[in-house]
């Protein structure tokens, strides 16, 4: 349903965070705080990982959770919070990209 | 993220309350900020609009560079009485981004035939809305003329401290409303938040015009919210100024 009036708990992304929390799982959470020309996410947008790698939500249109998901494993194992930066393919060293020639900035940090 | 501050985010969206994660982008820490909690200085007039606006961003302040997420429950408006000028705006509002509900117990007005695809409650707004009641993130339209129908649902608007509060009727009904409101125990700050005559005034004469009318005045409503407030706070502090010189 569009524009539904209450959460969507089973798909929404800090809801399953806080479940996993509850189950005793380490998670990271990343947010998209900044973004320049067309983005497929908005700024505010959330992607929750856990330490085996499963994820809900999305940080872009599915271009560049994976590496997003890569850092967070990271993030979760050393504890400390990373701002990622993904652009078009080619202009950045990353090696996935956003192929609608925005840019995107992500926040990823460890629950607790 | 801190725990806790998941735990309550996580509260406050499911009460329909809005908040604010606030994260110091600099160490990491965050807290949560609700709706009307007072933050002084550049992060709390950032935090204001965020409010409004439901926007998140970045923002400069005490030299630090914060993250805020506003996370602002999906506002909705719920219409007293399937008449002919709900017809024209539950489609409206729907379109503008508010869902719709229509309550009125007149089951020959209240028929999916006359309303397709809108929430559509045949009852009496007193069990409608305590199956659902009506919050802060919630405007309401009453449009039945009938104060039978009207006059409980605007009472509880009042009390949910419903973001727009609208009435059907010209000033002369209105005037024998509002007795009918004192003497169910509204306050008169809470009559004065009533809109009535109902909808912006822009000539509306037909239905689906008194429908647009009615939905730019409740997304203005929703868009200021807090505004109010500020404004007369000003007003007071300048008040106190000339008095002071």
């Amino acid at each position: 349903m569009e524009n539904s009036i209450y959460l969507d708990e089973a798909r929404d992304p800090l809801i399953i965070a806080e479940g996993w929390m509850k189950d005793g799982k380490d998670v990271a959470i990343a947010t998209v705080v900044e973004t320049w020309g067309s983005a497929p996410r908005p700024v505010g947008s959330h992607l929750v990982i856990d330490a085996e790698g499963n994820f809900h939500g999305s940080v872009s249109g599915g271009c560049v959770e994976g590496a997003v998901v890569t850092e967070a494993i990271d993030v979760i194992d050393c504890g400390k919070a990373k701002m990622l930066e993904f652009g078009v393919a080619d202009e950045t060293a990353w090696q996935v990209g956003l192929s609608c020639g925005g840019r995107i900035k992500v926040y990823v940090e460890r629950l607790g | 993220m801190d725990p806790y501050a998941l735990k309550t985010l996580n509260a406050e969206r499911r009460a329909r309350r809005a908040a604010i994660l606030v994260t110091d982008l600099g160490d990491g820490r965050d807290r949560i900020v609700r709706e009307g909690d007072q933050v002084a200085g550049e992060l709390g007039a950032a935090i204001a609009k965020a409010f409004r606006s439901g926007n998140s961003g970045s923002v400069e302040a005490e030299g630090r560079t914060f993250f805020l997420n506003a996370y602002l429950p999906q506002p909705r408006l719920v219409v007293i009485g399937a008449v002919h000028i709900s017809q024209a705006l539950a489609p409206m509002a729907k379109i503008a981004g508010y869902p719709v509900e229509i309550v009125d117990p007149r089951t020959a007005f209240a028929t999916s035939d006359r309303f397709p695809d809108v929430a559509l409650h045949a009852e009496w707004p007193e069990d409608a809305l305590k199956r659902q009641p009506l919050d802060s993130y919630t405007a309401l339209a009453a449009v039945t003329h009938d104060p039978k129908i009207d006059d409980f649902a605007l009472k509880a608007a009042l009390d949910a401290n419903c973001f727009y509060v609208g009435a059907l009727g010209s000033r002369k009904t209105h005037a024998k409303r509002v007795e009918r409101l004192l003497a169910l125990g509204a306050t008169a700050d809470q009559i004065a938040r009533i809109h009535a005559p109902i909808g912006l005034d822009i000539g509306a004469a037909s239905p689906a015009e008194i429908a647009v009318a009615v939905l730019a005045q409740a997304i203005q409503a929703f868009r200021s919210r807090g505004l109010e407030a500020t404004a007369s706070a000003r007003k007071s502090e300048s008040i106190l100024e000339k008095h002071d010189a």
